[in-house]
């Protein structure tokens, strides 16, 4: 019985239920797009990173410590055999890393010197931009974020002074072949990547590497010497554990968006229930119990979550879908401040957000439409008759 | 009076509000006997107590003191959820402004007593058409009262009012928005259904064309019942 009077209810009063619903489902949609965008934030970075830099993973030479540049000095050894063997059958590349200072523009600035094939294609760099160039000068690739910083352009030389591995300085000139425009900043900020045929002989390190990435889907080698495999779960989890220190800031994110979602839908369900005092009261004259009254009122809320799930899904789903497969564009350029940002953001919207999403707000709607309809319903019917203000 | 017919029975009532930190008393040691099929009004002017009286009577207010019996319930012993039932299974309410819901249609609004005494649809449906051709509204049932005419919202209340027939009715200035030509046909309405159905009606009212229709006068002043007159030859009625 209160169902049907709730639904009649609902869809007689067109333009309030209109406003009612609409407010709650702006309200899902603004919620679902923020907490979609920053999930895609974190899912973003980490793609980019496994696409950019680690691949399938990676096998390290046991010294190497991309934290600490001092262990470069003695992270670089021949790749053994079976590793070897991955890179001749272009499954693998090696990278050799060494510290060094780069003088542009008389100014001097250490920098991580990487020495990387040209012609792989394992991870999504343009290191292809290394070859070709046979006149003695060291062709070297930056990022975007370092060619500003240095006020490098291509085709600009600079020194470069390095320690080989005899313990010797040596210096030579760079010329820059290409400025990459990448989102990962761990290949940008104070790199300069060159081809490893040269940074092999630049350091004196023929045939030999401080790590080794490798495609996904391989299985890890049996005779790998004293190299450490370090696979994307490994090379991941600092992004992980970022995502994880990330996750209360993440929820109280949530929980300001629900707040003010529930200002709103308060603020609507009040003012609609408050001004059906008369309503109640008649209700009441004809014989409806206050429990009733309540219960007809909340039903109406629990109703007005359900239209509004609806109407998110047919009013503001093919928004959400469309920033899902397109993304927003994003106006400032994060990889200068140490964040992977994508330069369009896709928002990713997870089961569990749009579950968690709908019960939650359907819950408030709940208990906005419980609180104020169980206030009325227990002013005197003669009150509510009369259209009297609540306290 | 034969207390066996009584609908209500009214001892002693008293009924005080609080006014700036006193009492005012609206009603004041109120003695009453309604039979069953009487066409009352209780008469007085703007103050007079009328309107607490009929609330009291139809449970939607509580005395201060004294006993209220209605159709056999001590209205002052039973609880919200007592008073609720005996409300909708036995009375029917005409107010003033109407008080019909807004985004219900005519049948609508009049088949909402019914839904909430639970009767089934087929029985509904037929009671509901029959109470809108009483009150002769029969070619506005699925109008909504923003498309009537006041004497059609006071009609459309009070076959609302009757239609689950109620042994007891009560209008409180039902004619008070409406022309006289309006007034004179509501009150045709509510004498024939008073014959027809036998349902005791009680008025509150200071409507002179209303006095015309009634058989029985109660006149109230200042809280207080100081004439009560049984009109042998109503002037309409």
């Amino acid at each position: 019985m209160l169902i049907r009077i709730a639904l009649k209810n609902l869809l007689g009063a067109r333009l309030r239920t209109i406003l009612n619903v609409f407010v709650t489902s702006f309200s899902f949609f603004i919620i679902l797009l923020m907490s979609g965008m920053y999930d895609g934030m974190l899912q973003h970075a980490k793609n980019v990173t496994i696409d950019t830099e680690i691949a399938g993973g990676a096998y390290w030479h046991p010294n190497y410590d991309p934290l600490d540049p001092m262990s470069f000095e003695d992270a670089h050894a021949i790749i053994p055999n079976e590793i070897k063997l991955l890179v001749d059958q272009k499954k693998a590349f090696p990278v050799l890393v060494s510290q060094a200072s780069i003088y542009p523009g008389g100014r001097i600035m250490p920098a991580i010197l990487k020495g990387i094939p040209p012609d792989q294609n394992i991870v999504n760099m343009p290191t292809q931009s290394l070859n070709g160039f046979n006149d003695g000068t060291i062709p070297v690739l930056i990022g975007k974020g370092m060619a500003r910083n240095t006020k490098l352009k291509v085709g600009d030389s600079f020194t470069i002074r390095w320690l080989d591995v005899n313990q010797t300085y040596d210096a030579n000139e760079g010329t820059v072949v290409y400025i990459m425009d990448t989102e990962n900043f761990k290949l940008d900020m104070g790199h300069i990547w060159v081809p490893l045929d040269i940074a092999q002989s630049m350091l004196a390190m023929e045939e030999q590497a401080t790590y080794v990435t490798y495609k996904t889907g391989l299985k890890e080698v049996n005779n790998k010497g004293d190299w450490i495999i370090r696979d994307v779960n490994y090379l991941v989890q600092d992004m992980e554990a970022i995502i994880e220190a990330d996750k209360p800031g993440a929820q109280i994110m949530f929980m300001i968006l629900l707040a003010l979602a529930a200002m709103g839908i308060f603020n609507a369900q009040v003012l609609s229930i408050f001004r059906r005092g008369k309503e109640i009261g008649t209700l009441m004259a004809l014989g409806m119990t206050r429990l009733r009254v309540v219960m007809l009122f909340t039903l109406e809320g629990g109703l007005n979550a359900v239209f509004s799930a609806t109407a998110t899904l047919i009013i503001f789903g093919p928004v959400l879908l469309y920033f899902g497969v397109n993304g927003i564009p994003l106006p400032l350029d994060y990889t200068e401040m140490g964040l992977i940002m994508a330069k369009r953001l896709i928002p990713v919207y997870s089961i569990g957000l749009i579950l968690s999403t709908t019960i939650l707000v359907s819950i408030i709607v709940l208990i906005v439409s419980y609180m104020p309809s169980r206030k009325i319903s227990h002013m005197k019917p003669t009150d509510a008759l009369r259209g009297k203000a609540i306290a | 009076m034969n207390k066996q017919n009584s609908v209500i029975i009214i001892n002693n009532v008293t009924k005080n509000f609080p006014v700036g930190g006193e009492f005012f008393s609206a009603l004041k040691n109120i003695d009453l006997t309604l039979d069953e099929g009487e066409f009352t009004g209780l008469v007085g002017p703007s103050g007079s107590g009328k309107t607490t009286l009929l609330n009291i009577i139809g449970g939607l207010d509580s005395a201060t003191e004294g006993d209220v019996s209605v159709l056999g319930y001590s209205m002052d012993k039973t609880t919200h959820n007592e008073r609720a039932t005996v409300r909708r299974k036995n009375m029917g309410f005409i107010f003033q402004s109407y008080n019909l819901l807004p985004v219900y249609t005519v049948f609508e609004n009049v088949e909402l007593p019914l839904i909430l005494n639970k009767v089934d649809s087929n029985k509904r449906e037929k009671k509901v058409n029959q109470a809108i051709e009483w009150v002769g509204l029969g070619d506005k049932r699925n109008s909504k009262p923003n498309m009537l005419s006041g004497g059609e919202c006071q009609r459309t209340a009070i076959a609302r009012a009757i239609v689950h027939q109620p042994a007891l009715v009560m209008a409180d200035e039902p004619t008070a928005n409406l022309d006289a030509e309006n007034s004179h046909h509501i009150m045709q309405i509510l004498v024939e259904l008073n014959k027809e159905l036998s349902t005791s009606f009680v008025f509150a009212t200071h409507d002179e064309k209303i006095m015309g229709y009634l058989r029985r006068i109660v006149h109230l002043d200042d809280g207080q019942i100081n004439k009560d007159e049984q009109v042998k030859n109503p002037k309409y009625n």
